[in-house]
């Protein structure tokens, strides 16, 4: 009993220094999870197909699939095969603090793995390739990037999608008057009612967002990349236990060709919930990727400099 | 803590992180301030109408009240910003969307003003309801027409007495100024978010932050409290001089 009080009050002694100093390392994530019995998994409400709500507003995609895998490895690993599973949902704002946080201990959504970021988190190996292009409606004529001088641009703060924007911006001298808003759907929104002339985002997200619009048709992903986009599962830094247990498991989705299946299901299959089949293969760059994983991040500003 | 932060070169726009800071505190005071002098001048007349014998005046008014009291700020900030612009004639609607100068700032500003207008005014009438009836009664005795009683016994001491709730309203609308991020405006508590995305030293900038909120509340309450002294009426409302 004693042991139990010390060990408690040092918890809270190391929640307080961990409130202080929220970069700082805890303790070991298997540990807490075995301690609560809970994985806690950061989830997102409009990152179709990676990670994102059906009709009935449960996590679905091809993030949280692979992030159940994981659990799945947890528990075999903990053996602990009644661990509860607890879903968080998070913004691309806060994503990361609420990682450090400890209030999350995974996420499986879109998050670029950045060479910034990676002071902070890390990343699993890279599980999906995109890169920054945006979305317009037709009518309005915009072909590139250099269309959008004076125009209104909306982003998703907290987006490398925003840096590699506004790197773009300042280079250029364009002059985009930028609005931030907080989620993906909010910022199709604002494009979608006229708010916005574009909004700069990871080319399959647009391509997911376009597809599940009133009449899609009325929308164009246009411009080359402005950057490349990475995708990792985020954990916590300075964990290697935890970091190998995860890598071994979506290497492992890799290497038994478990993750064509599960690429299947949801980029060419009909997907909840408006049953949209995205039809997109998967890309040389990402089959590479199977083949030979990495978890290295990318350059904040995409291609300009910073 | 590293509070060197605000000295480093900022991500985009040129100039240092302080120059974001600086920015934020202004849209804060911007929005505040000119909401504020919406829901005082609202507020006051939709107040003034709710006390008034004239049924035809009192219903709009509560009407007012009761809309624009019971909604919650955030769904109001997003009616709008983002309902109005589509139930208005497509031309104006277009309009609100694109030509409008700073549309986020403007709806903010508006959004805030009418909100506060609500509980500014039932401050007025409970400012005006709290003085004895024989005052008015003396004042139509005396021949004042009923607009003459409103503008020389009932506001004048009516206001007096409401000053420390109205200066609750005033301080509370600097601080709902930060709901205005929600619909894009870079006000300070949006600029503490954008800073600490971009250089994760969210301790440091929410520091900075609350130190300066405290600061600009701080200020409008030595100032209203100087106020009611100076038009304190002496002998009235436990001034004891």
């Amino acid at each position: 009993m004693k042991t139990a009080r010390i060990l408690s009050s040092l918890a809270v002694a190391a929640a307080l220094v961990a409130l202080a100093a929220p970069a700082a390392a805890q303790e070991g994530t298997l540990k807490k999870i075995k301690d609560t019995g809970v994985v806690k998994i950061g989830n997102r409400d409009a990152s179709i197909p990676f990670s994102y709500l059906d009709d009935k507003q449960r996590p679905i995609g091809y993030g949280v699939d692979i992030c159940l895998k994981i659990v799945d490895a947890i528990k075999a690993e903990l053996k602990m095969p009644k661990l509860k599973v607890e879903f968080v949902p998070v913004t691309s704002q806060t994503r990361i603090p609420i990682l450090t946080g400890g209030n999350i201990d995974i996420e499986c959504g879109s998050t670029t793995n950045s060479v910034e970021r990676q002071k902070q988190v890390a990343f699993a190996p890279t599980y999906f390739m995109t890169g920054t292009k945006i979305i317009v409606k037709k009518s309005s004529k915009i072909k590139g990037y250099d269309d959008l001088k004076g125009k209104t641009v909306v982003f998703t703060a907290g987006t490398t999608n925003e840096r590699a924007m506004k790197a773009y911006n300042d280079e250029k001298k364009l002059g985009i008057n930028f609005i931030p808003s907080k989620d993906h759907a909010e910022s199709f929104l604002a494009v979608e009612t006229g708010r916005a002339a574009a909004f700069p985002m990871d080319d399959i997200l647009l391509y997911s967002l376009r597809a599940s619009a009133k009449k899609p048709a009325d929308y164009e992903v246009v411009g080359e990349f402005l950057s490349d986009d990475p995708y990792g599962i985020m954990m916590r830094k300075d964990d290697p236990e935890f970091k190998k247990l995860v890598d071994k498991t979506v290497i492992g989705l890799y290497k038994s060709g478990q993750i064509n299946k599960i690429y299947a299901k949801w980029f060419q299959s009909k997907i909840p919930p408006k049953n949209i089949n995205l039809g997109f293969p998967m890309s040389a760059a990402l089959k590479e990727l199977v083949k030979n994983p990495n978890d290295k991040g990318v350059e904040a500003c995409g291609k300009m400099k910073c | 803590m590293d509070f060197s932060v605000f000295f480093q070169p900022a991500f985009s726009g040129g100039g240092i992180y302080l120059d974001w800071v600086l920015s934020g505190i202004k849209w804060t005071l911007l929005v505040s301030i000119l909401a504020w002098i919406i829901a005082f001048t609202v507020g006051s007349v939709v107040g003034v109408l709710r006390t008034t014998r004239l049924a035809a005046l009192r219903a709009p008014a509560t009407v007012y009240v009761e809309v624009f009291r019971n909604i919650p700020l955030l769904v109001q900030m997003f009616i709008w910003y983002f309902v109005l612009p589509e139930i208005v004639p497509e031309s104006m609607g277009d309009w609100m969307k694109g030509q409008m100068p700073m549309p986020e700032f403007w709806n903010a500003v508006l959004c805030l003003g009418f909100y506060t207008a609500s509980r500014v005014a039932e401050q007025v009438r409970s400012g005006i309801q709290s003085i004895p009836v024989g005052q008015t009664y003396a004042g139509l005795a005396m021949g004042l027409t009923g607009p003459q009683v409103y503008r020389h016994v009932l506001l004048p001491m009516g206001y007096r007495i409401v000053i420390p709730p109205l200066t609750s309203e005033f301080l509370t609308i600097f601080k709902n100024s930060s709901v205005a991020l929600t619909i894009g405006v870079l006000e300070l508590t949006a600029q503490a978010r954008q800073i600490s995305e971009y250089t994760f030293r969210t301790f440091e900038v929410f520091t900075v932050a609350t130190v300066v909120y405290v600061l600009i509340t701080l200020a409008v309450t030595v100032a209203m409290r100087a106020l009611e002294n100076r038009v304190r009426v002496p002998g009235y409302m436990g001034s004891g001089k």
